[in-house]
C-alpha cells in the first residue's frame, strides 16, 4: 500500500470527489493560487479552475455563509478555515444557520456542506492558534463532527463528509498535515458514525481522537513493555458517536482513559464519559480518567506549552491508575 | 391626472391584485395580533402592518422562480409569495398544518414550493446565506435572482459588509433590500448610523444603490423591478434603501414609547393601502364598491384562517426528534 502524507489524503478525496460530482467545490483563504495555507488543495485550482476553486477575502463567517446558502440550494460545497481557531467567527453561520435548517424548515432544506480545517495546537504559536474547539459542534445538534487520526481515515472520511447531506465539521491535527501513513490504491469510504480500533487490547480502553491517537498509541506501547495491554479505541466522528463500539470496549476491559487534546470542562470527552458511565456502570471497576489539556490558554514558551497539552508520560500514568498499578 | 398616476409596466389588473395582496396581508396580520392578544399563541410576533407595499411590490417585480429570503417579521413577505393565510397561521399557532408544520414559529416561515428561504432570526445572519443562493444561481448559470430582506438595524452586522463586498467582487445576482422601518427595535436610526443616506453604505463595494419611497407602491415596484432586472441580465447586485414604516410596535410586548404619536398619525396618513387604494380608484382600475368588497373577502379568509389553525393538530408528540439530520 502507498504510504502518502495527511495532507495529501485530503486533496485526493477532495480531487476524487469534485471529479465524481461537478456540485462539489471548494472555498476559502488562499486554498486557490496559493496551493492552501498548507497546502491541502495543492494543483486543484489548476484541475478545476476558478469557479470550483475559489479565494476569499478575509471574512470566514462571510464565506461561510455563503457556503451555506449555496448548500441549501443543493451545491456542496467545501468550506475551508485556514485554522479552528478562525472559525469561532462562523459560529453564528454554522449554529443558528447550518445546523437549524433542516429542523427549522420542517425538512423542506438541508445543508450539504463540509467545514474543514486545521485544529488543535502546532507549537510555538500562542493562545489564539493552538485551540482544539471541537466541543463547539459537538455540542450542536444539527452538526456531524470528524477528526481523522490517519490518512487512511483522513481520506475516507472527508468522501463521506462530502457526499452527506448533512453539514459536517472536519476538523484536521495541524500537526499531522506532513504525517505520513499507508492509503489504499483502490477507492474506500469510511461511513460517518463508523469507529475503528487502533490498537487491540484486554486490560483498559484509551477512548481519544485525532492527533491524541498516537499519543495513546505509544503510551500502550509503554504500557504494553510494563505487561499490560491496553486497547485503543477512535470513535473518529464525534457526533454521532460509535458508542456500541465504545461500550463493547468497556465491557470488555472494564476500565478506560479518555484522552483529548481540548480543554477539561465541558468537552467531548466529558460528555463521552457521562455517556460511558451511565451505560456501562455495572462493568467499570474503577472511575474513569479524564486526561485533557491543562485548563489555561495556551503559553508561548515550550517549556510551559508541554506542560498543557497531555503526553505519554500522563497518559501512562492515568491508565495506571485506572489499573490501581501504581 | 391618472394617465400619468401609473407610471408602472403593470396593468390595472396586476394592480388590483398586488392592492388584494396587501390587503390581505393587512388583515392577516390584524387577526394575528388579536390572536396573540387572546393568548392563542405565545413567543415572539413580529407585525408587518404598515410595511405591506414594500413586499407585494417585490414579489409583483420578481418571476415565480425566483427567491426570497428574510429575517423574522416575514408574515407578510411570505403571503407576497403566495404562501397561503392558512399556512401561515398554522405556523403561528404551532400547528401540523402551518408552513413550518410548527418546526419553525412566527419567525420561520418557509415554503420551498414558492421558492420562499425564511424566515431567520438572527440579525443579519441571513445576508450571507443569501448571497450564497446567489452563488448558486450564478455557479449553475440560471436566469434566477434572489431578493433579501433585512432591516436597517443589520447594517451594521459585519456579515452585511462581508456579503456586500462578496456580491460585488464575485458579479452575484442579488437585490440587497433593506426595509427601513426608522426604528431598530426602539432604537432610531440617527442614533445607530454614522451616515443617514443610506445609499452610502454601498459605495466603498462599488455597488448600485437606491433611495426608494416603500409607501408609494408605483415607485416602490419601479425601484425594486429596476434592480431585479439588473441582477438578472448583467448579473450585478444593488443595495435599495426602502424607507417604510411600521404602525405597530416591534413585537407584540413593544408598546413603541420611543415614538410619538404624532409622528405615527403623520406616517398613517401615508398608508401604502390607502395610497394605492386611491390611486385604483383614480385610475379607474376599481371601483369604491368593489374595492371595499375585497376587504369583506380578506377579512373573511383572515378569520377563516385563524379559526383553521385553532381547529387544526400540533405536530405529532413523536416527531419532536424527526428532521435533526437527512441521514441520521
Amino acid at each position: 500500500m502507498p504510504e502518502i502524507l495527511f495532507r495529501e489524503a485530503l486533496n485526493q478525496a477532495m480531487v476524487e470527489e469534485m471529479e465524481r460530482d461537478p456540485d462539489v467545490f471548494l472555498m476559502g483563504e488562499e486554498v486557490a493560487e496559493y496551493n492552501g495555507a498548507y497546502k491541502v488543495s495543492k494543483g486543484m485550482l489548476e484541475k478545476f479552475g476558478p469557479k470550483r476553486v475559489v479565494d476569499t477575502p478575509i471574512v470566514e463567517a462571510g464565506f461561510t455563509g455563503l457556503g451555506i446558502g449555496a448548500a441549501m440550494m443543493g451545491l456542496r460545497p467545501i468550506v475551508e478555515m485556514m485554522t479552528f481557531n478562525f472559525a469561532i467567527l462562523v459560529l453564528d453561520q454554522m449554529i443558528n444557520h447550518a445546523a437549524k435548517m433542516y429542523y427549522m424548515t420542517n425538512g423542506q432544506y438541508s445543508c450539504p456542506m463540509v467545514l474543514r480545517g486545521a485544529g488543535g495546537a502546532p507549537g510555538w504559536l500562542g493562545a489564539q492558534h493552538s485551540q482544539s474547539l471541537e466541543a463547539q459542534y459537538a455540542h450542536i445538534p444539527g452538526l456531524k463532527v470528524m477528526m481523522p487520526s490517519t490518512p487512511h481515515d483522513a481520506k475516507g472520511m472527508l468522501k463521506a463528509a462530502i457526499r452527506d447531506d448533512d453539514p459536517v465539521v472536519f476538523i484536521e491535527s495541524e500537526l499531522m498535515y506532513g504525517w505520513k501513513g499507508e492509503v489504499p490504491s483502490e477507492e474506500y469510504v469510511i461511513p460517518i458514525g463508523e469507529g475503528d480500533i487502533k490498537r487491540q487490547g484486554t486490560d483498559l480502553t484509551l477512548i481519544s481522537w485525532s492527533r491524541m491517537i498516537h499519543t495513546c498509541l505509544e503510551a500502550a506501547d509503554a504500557l504494553a513493555e510494563q505487561g499490560y495491554n491496553v486497547e485503543v479505541v477512535d470513535p473518529r466522528t464525534l457526533r454521532p458517536l460509535d458508542e456500541e463500539l465504545l461500550f463493547a470496549s468497556v465491557r470488555k476491559t472494564n476500565r478506560v482513559v479518555l484522552v483529548e487534546e481540548g480543554w477539561p470542562f465541558a468537552s467531548v470527552g466529558s460528555g463521552i464519559i457521562n455517556r460511558v458511565q451511565r451505560e456501562c456502570f455495572d462493568w467499570l471497576d474503577a472511575p474513569i480518567e479524564h486526561v485533557a489539556s491543562l485548563d489555561t490558554p495556551m503559553p508561548y514558551a515550550p517549556n510551559l506549552e508541554k506542560q498543557v497539552l497531555p503526553d505519554v508520560e500522563r497518559v501512562v500514568a492515568a491508565c495506571k491508575r485506572a489499573m490501581y498499578v501504581d | 391626472m391618472s394617465d400619468t398616476l401609473n407610471t408602472t409596466d403593470l396593468t390595472n389588473e396586476q394592480l388590483v391584485e398586488a392592492y388584494r395582496r396587501m390587503l390581505l396581508i393587512r388583515r392577516v396580520e390584524e387577526n394575528a395580533g388579536r390572536a396573540y392578544q387572546m393568548q392563542k399563541f405565545s413567543g415572539f410576533c413580529h407585525l408587518y402592518i404598515g410595511q405591506e407595499a414594500v413586499a407585494v411590490a417585490t414579489s409583483t417585480a420578481m418571476r415565480d422562480d425566483d427567491y426570497m429570503m428574510t429575517a423574522y417579521r416575514e408574515h407578510g413577505q411570505a403571503m407576497s409569495r403566495g404562501v397561503s393565510a392558512d399556512s401561515v397561521m398554522a405556523e403561528l399557532l404551532g400547528r401540523k398544518t402551518g408552513s413550518t408544520g410548527g418546526r419553525g414559529g412566527s419567525m420561520h416561515i418557509f415554503d420551498k414550493e414558492r421558492n420562499f428561504l425564511g424566515g431567520w432570526g438572527i440579525v443579519g445572519g441571513q445576508i450571507p446565506l443569501a448571497t450564497g443562493v446567489a452563488w448558486a444561481i450564478k455557479y449553475r448559470e440560471e436566469p434566477k435572482v434572489i431578493v433579501v430582506f433585512f432591516g436597517e438595524g443589520s447594517l451594521h452586522q459585519g456579515v452585511f459588509h462581508e456579503s456586500l463586498n462578496l456580491a460585488s467582487l464575485w458579479d452575484l445576482p442579488i437585490v440587497y433590500l433593506c426595509e427601513n422601518n426608522k426604528y431598530a427595535m426602539g432604537t432610531e436610526m440617527s442614533r445607530i448610523s454614522a451616515v443617514s443616506d443610506l445609499r452610502k453604505k454601498a459605495v466603498s463595494y462599488d455597488m448600485e444603490a437606491a433611495q426608494i419611497d416603500g409607501q408609494d407602491f408605483f415607485a416602490a415596484y419601479n425601484g425594486i423591478k429596476e434592480a431585479i432586472d439588473r441582477a438578472r441580465n448583467e448579473s450585478r447586485p444593488t443595495f435599495l434603501d426602502v424607507r417604510t414604516y411600521r404602525f405597530r410596535g416591534h413585537s407584540m410586548s413593544d408598546p413603541a414609547t420611543y415614538r410619538t404619536k404624532d409622528e405615527l398619525t403623520e406616517e398613517q396618513e401615508r398608508d401604502p393601502l390607502g395610497f394605492l387604494y386611491n390611486a385604483l380608484v383614480e385610475l379607474g382600475a376599481a371601483t369604491e364598491e368593489e374595492l371595499e368588497g375585497y376587504d369583506k373577502e380578506c377579512k373573511k379568509e383572515a378569520k377563516a384562517a385563524l379559526k383553521k389553525a385553532e381547529d387544526a393538530p400540533f405536530p405529532d408528540d413523536d416527531s419532536v426528534l424527526d428532521y435533526i439530520y437527512v441521514n441520521p
